[in-house]
């Protein structure tokens, strides 16, 4: 079980003494000193791209934070009051308790309004950070064998991200997001068959009601950030389960780490960083406002400015809304069946569930069962990475669509042009990205190919003896050229009868996805060739 | 646990053995498997820092990290100064400005100092050559794999759970119908009555005045000229109990078009009084209110999905995702000349909903 720490013969001062003694108070109750010894100078790799993930859990700490201080000056009720606090334009007028003691937090608590501005751009930071550090991994093909796990459940925090984000928007009951919900409550009314019962239930009876911002105050402070606390458990106890994935490189193989120490390197690193990420995002509050519900003014049905906007987390779903063209809504059987709020549900839940399972996809494509430690550069899967260029073309098209009114004002354009281009956009411009994305993805491969093999050019032309011009091409160092010939290299599925000599639809299936995936390829340099582009230049 | 790569590097570049220990090879599926790899180089050589090198570089560097958090000091006490130095006083935005930025400096100081100290101790003056781990496939060695197996074996056998079927699935069968009572628990949620009924109606009535929004004051036909429109609310709603959830269903935009623009279905000729039409001004789409009226073309456009609707066609869709026309209220005139409404609208108002037709 526990050790006690061996005492030096040298003499000690009085803080080693100290710590000593402390040291052994704590292991000898809770045997911690093994936790230490397992993780203490576990190794993280260094890469840029490595701390968008860091970047998403410190700002959850900092929401965290921020939010609890909120929580005690907030009050998440529905009944009317009559403002009285300082800010001027708004005393007297009738709105929730919500509103009113969101703008008591603004204008009346010092440091409040900072407060409410770290939280909620913490949040947005939070969102964004999230979503690039899943492009990360899915660009370099962290997500493979043994991290499938840990794909999906970062993709249920990323969708309890977007809900937080939601849930807590609109908790000031302000107009913008009282029209939030609205559009919230329309939708769910145009769910065949429950819808109309959902809202009501939602709500507490017919839009708005009086419920809703309470329930939705539980849901943001207490369910979501318990399920999202578990989930980033789960989350970083698989990742050092699993180790981290580092980008190939000289002396960097599949079976090792290389990088810097927990203690003292990575904590240094990794602890600086989060006091950057809530300095940085600190400094963003308090220069910069976000949710001036005040200029809002409190929820009424009736008036609504124009251009409101959606976070930007929460765009993409409202783009697909507004890119149903007219008319999309039948009655059948004597039920109203609203198309035009299935179809964007339908084609959303489609597209995100294809994000949740890609990874399982791609391996029962692959049929690959070793495990991946090595980054791939994103070259070097030309088909993933064009799929991942169209999704990323998909989810950027709904999302300028959510501003389609303001691209139309700003750039004096008609509503119906950029509401047709972006409907149009949204299916051919997935497709063409993908051609694009796989012909550059192929053609930096025949480049690193090349220059694997040939060095590349140095500029210096020389004239040989018998007059003839060349350009010098500089070889690369052993070093240099790992990074350009190390990755696995794959190729399509060859059809065979299984035991019964049949073939099955399944094996058809995965061999036409592989040879989609696989049939144009570039193979990694060989040593056999590098020896022979040396014996051709000499 | 962690080497100096120094003395690892050999080994490292044997290759993808990450697997074995003792399990079977996993199949490569469709991947090539190289027989002519490019061997792996090795470590680049290790290149001291500066600091390594130069004792007066790394007091240098020492200072500057401690000065970072000196500064992070001075910011935090910074942050506590501004917090009583710019006090907030009713009414004055200016002060709360100033509260919330030089507040927020300081603590931003006072986190920056730390961070940016600590990552530049790291990078500068901690020891600073990458060190290497081995890895160990995540798969559990055979030995515990069978222990754990044989945890199971005899979980199973001592309880007998696979063989006493007739337990096991009267079990399952109580775990499945257990959730049920939680399901019917949240039937509360809301009130007593059918969200279907309620949704049919509104709080217009036969002789109800037509008043602005939100002041409550009575329309006079007079007081529209052409090209103007109203937001309205019918008589009383600011005093009902359930002002909001009425509004939200009520809402009107009043217009007064040229008689003759106006396309009247059969059955609507008495709907308008002298070209004043009263439309529900919640969107068919979702609900949004739709508040955005074009004087010249009589369009009604809604700023949350854009659907467009045409006054002069009894606010037909002419754009968007809609598919209905605003419902219109039938209005005309009291004996005092103001606006009231013929009855309550003669279909559901607002978005579409499952049982709409019922």
């Amino acid at each position: 079980m526990t050790t006690t720490p061996t005492q030096d013969a040298q003499p000690k001062t009085r803080g080693q003494r100290f710590t000593g003694a402390a040291a052994n108070y704590i292991d000898e109750r809770t045997s911690i000193s093994g936790l230490v010894k397992e993780v203490g100078r576990k190794i993280f790799p260094d890469h840029w791209s490595f701390m968008l993930g860091e970047v998403a859990l410190y700002s959850f700490i900092v929401i965290l934070l921020s939010g609890t201080f909120l929580t005690f000056f907030f009050e998440a009720s529905m009944v009317e009051v009559h403002y009285e606090g300082s800010y001027a334009p708004l005393k007297g007028i009738e709105m929730s308790a919500a509103m009113a003691s969101t703008l008591d937090i603004s204008f009346d608590i010092r440091g409040g309004l900072l407060m409410r501005q770290v939280h909620h751009w913490a949040a947005l930071l939070f969102v964004a950070s999230i979503g690039l550090h899943m492009l990360r991994v899915y660009f370099t093909g962290a997500f493979r064998k043994p991290r499938e796990i840990n794909w999906f459940i970062g993709f249920v925090l990323f969708v309890l991200a977007m809900a937080e984000g939601f849930t807590g928007y609109s908790l000031p009951d302000d107009l913008l997001s009282g029209n939030g919900l609205r559009i919230i409550d329309g939708m769910v009314k145009g769910i065949p068959v429950i819808g109309t019962w959902i809202s009501y239930l939602l709500f507490g009876g017919e839009f708005p009601g009086i419920d809703i911002v309470s329930r939705l105050y539980i849901l943001h402070i207490m369910l979501l950030p318990a399920i999202i606390i578990a989930a980033i458990g789960i989350h970083m106890l698989l990742l050092v389960i699993n180790k981290h994935t580092q980008f190939a490189g000289p002396g960097r193989t599949n079976d090792n780490v290389v990088g810097s120490p927990v203690m003292p390197g990575f904590a240094a690193k990794a602890g600086g960083f989060f006091f950057i990420v809530f300095g940085v995002i600190t400094l963003i509050a308090s220069t910069f406002s976000i949710n001036p519900v005040w200029v809002y003014g409190p929820y009424d049905p009736s008036p609504v400015s124009a251009g409101t906007q959606p976070d930007w987390y929460i765009g993409f779903a409202d783009g697909a809304l507004r890119l149903v063209p007219p008319g999309w809504e039948t009655e059948w059987f004597g039920f109203t069946w609203s198309f035009n709020i299935i179809a964007p549900l339908v084609i959303l839940g489609l597209f995100i569930a294809i994000v949740a399972f890609y990874p399982f996809i791609e391996a029962w494509i692959t049929g690959d069962k070793r495990e991946h430690h090595i980054a791939d550069r994103p070259r070097n899967a030309p088909t993933r990475t064009a799929i991942g260029a169209a999704g990323v073309t998909f989810y950027a098209v709904l999302w300028a669509a959510a501003s389609s009114d303001l691209i139309a004002t700003h750039f004096k354009l008609s509503i119906e042009g950029v509401i047709h281009s972006c409907q149009a956009l949204l299916i051919f411009g997935p497709i063409i990205a993908y051609f694009i994305t796989k012909r550059v993805c192929l053609g930096l491969q025949k480049k690193d190919r090349e220059i694997a093999l040939h060095g590349y050019e140095s500029g210096r032309i020389v004239r040989l003896p018998h007059g003839e011009y060349i350009e010098v091409h500089e070889q690369l160092s052993e070093y240099e050229r790992w990074k350009l010939v190390s990755y696995t290299d794959y190729k399509p599925l060859m059809i065979r009868p299984n035991d019964q000599g049949r073939i099955t639809f399944g094996q058809r299936l995965r061999a036409s996805a592989s040879r989609w995936f696989f049939e144009d390829r570039i193979a990694p340099v060989s040593q056999q060739e590098i020896e022979q582009s040396k014996d051709e230049h000499h | 646990m962690a080497d100096d790569h120094g003395d690892t590097a050999g080994s490292t570049a044997a290759g993808k053995d990450v697997e074995k220990h003792g399990a079977p090879a996993h199949s490569a599926g469709t991947a090539v498997v190289a027989t002519d790899e490019v061997p792996n180089p090795g470590f680049l050589p290790h290149r001291p820092r500066v600091t390594d090198l130069d004792p007066k570089v790394d007091k240098q560097q020492e200072r500057r990290v401690s000065m970072l958090f000196v500064l992070s000091i001075v910011g935090s006490v910074l942050a506590v100064v501004a917090y009583f130095a710019f006090p907030i006083e009713p009414g004055n935005m200016q002060s709360v400005r100033n509260n919330t930025l030089f507040l927020g400096l300081g603590i931003t100081l006072g986190l920056l100092g730390i961070g940016v100290g600590a990552v530049h101790w790291s990078k500068a003056l901690m020891q600073g050559h990458d060190l290497v781990e081995q890895r160990h496939g995540t798969r559990g060695s055979e030995e515990t794999r069978a222990k754990a197996i044989e945890v199971f074996t005899l979980g199973n056998k001592d309880s007998g759970f696979g063989r006493r079927t007739l337990l096991r699935n009267t079990l399952i069968g109580a775990l499945v119908v257990t959730p049920l009572p939680a399901i019917v628990l949240f039937r509360d949620l809301a009130p007593a009555e059918d969200p279907v009924g309620l949704l049919k109606h509104t709080y217009w009535e036969k002789g109800m005045r037509l008043t602005r929004d939100p002041s409550g004051t009575p329309i006079k036909a007079s007081d529209l000229t052409i090209g103007s429109a109203f937001q309205v609310i019918p008589e009383g709603l600011n005093d009902s109990e359930h002002r909001i959830e009425e509004k939200a269903k009520a809402a009107v935009l009043l217009v007064r078009l040229k008689p003759e623009d106006l396309q009247v279905s059969e059955g609507r000729e008495d709907w308008n009084y002298d070209g004043i039409v009263a439309y529900s001004k919640i969107c068919t789409h979702v609900g949004c209110p739709v508040a955005l009226y074009e004087q010249q073309t009589h369009h009604l456009l809604c700023p949350c999905h854009q659907s467009q609707f045409d006054i002069k066609r009894e606010a037909a869709v002419i754009f968007g995702p809609a598919k209905r026309p605003l419902p219109q209220l039938p209005i005309t005139v009291d004996s005092e000349g103001y606006l009231i409404a013929k009855s309550d609208f003669e279909e559901p108002v607002g978005p579409s909903f499952w049982e709409r037709q019922l």
